[in-house]
């Protein structure tokens, strides 16, 4: 089982996620440079956290013509697992690999904190090792990080069991409190329609280890892993 | 062929929450600029473009608002204006 981890100028998460991958789930990973064309034989991507282009334009439209990105959506095309994490889900939606945008919070600032997530689809190949209703402690640290769609794919997503987590308080209720951001029914992570595209704004490869605060962030590698392996 | 300057207003959809208008707005009050009602703060862009005359010009920028400068999901735009420079 081999994890490949995009490099795009200005990703800074990057390590952490290879350290989650290698030191905490024991699994290969590699680090893809935005200007290879080659996956290297990866069963996963990981689009990591950062300010890839220093967020020009819009975060993440840039990035989502760095060369490596067109093998990207090749192998979400082809059924591949991607993770987008923060800059990493930001960069999937430029990229059309999810529905919807991530804009400015609500409440202006940069939120850098942690949060609790309510796992409301434990049916996918990144939350398998959750059961539903699980509250998992994870970090954000973003500014534009207000998941925001139409009407009609809002409605998509909690029809069809899209919503992987949501923003919740510590009774597990979506309260405004408790959504750092302002997003849209406290949306704090998605998968794509065909369940190999996940998207979420916290940070589980920075949750991996109980000496850090928390190690809840691990089950997401750990579902990979049995996905990939079964 | 003939150089245009070509600018572009992007600002979020109507209906989106722009916190961004909304600080400005509540910013301006707190100034005694009462009569403000709404604001949007969007981005503006200048680009000069090569073509054959003002409306391929625009017809350009119009492909490049949609591919990359604007994000549909989210903002609209508007060509403000085409001279040639």
């Amino acid at each position: 089982m081999k994890f490949g981890i995009v490099t795009f100028p200005g990703s800074n998460c990057d390590y952490d996620a290879h350290h989650a991958v290698t030191d905490a789930l024991g699994a290969e990973a590699v680090y893809l440079w935005h200007k290879s064309h080659d996956l290297e034989g990866v069963d996963v991507v990981i689009l990591p956290g950062g300010f890839s282009y220093g967020d020009y334009l819009r975060a993440g439209a840039i990035a989502r013509f760095s060369p490596i990105m067109r093998e990207v959506v090749a192998h979400a095309q082809r059924g591949g697992p991607v993770i987008g994490i923060c800059n990493g889900f930001q960069i999937a939606c430029e990229a059309g690999l999810l529905p919807g945008a991530l804009m400015r919070n609500a409440g202006l600032q940069f939120v850098s904190e942690p949060v609790r997530l309510r796992v409301e689809n434990p049916d996918t190949m990144f939350t398998n090792r959750y059961a539903a209703g699980d509250i998992l402690r994870m970090p954000v640290a973003h500014g534009e990080g207000r998941y925001t769609a139409d009407a009609e794919t809002v409605a998509q997503l909690e029809g069809e069991g899209l919503v992987a987590f949501r923003y919740v308080n510590a009774a597990g209720e979506t309260v405004p409190s408790a959504n750092p951001n302002g997003s849209v029914n406290a949306i704090a992570g998605i998968v794509s329609a065909e369940g190999n595209v996940l998207g979420i704004m916290p940070h589980p490869e920075r949750a991996v280890d109980p000496l850090l605060g928390s190690a809840d962030g691990l089950g997401i590698f750990q579902s990979m892993m049995a996905h990939v392996s079964a | 062929m003939s150089r245009f300057r070509v600018s572009v207003n992007i600002s979020p959809r109507q209906g989106i929450l722009d916190p961004q208008g909304k600080a400005v707005a509540e910013a301006l009050h707190s100034l005694e600029f009462a009569e403000v009602r709404d604001v949007r703060v969007g981005r503006f862009l200048v680009l000069q473009v090569d073509a054959a005359d003002g409306a391929a010009a625009s017809q350009r920028v119009r492909d490049m608002c949609e591919k990359l400068l604007a994000n549909p999901v989210v903002e609209d735009y508007q060509i403000a204006l085409v001279e040639e420079s």
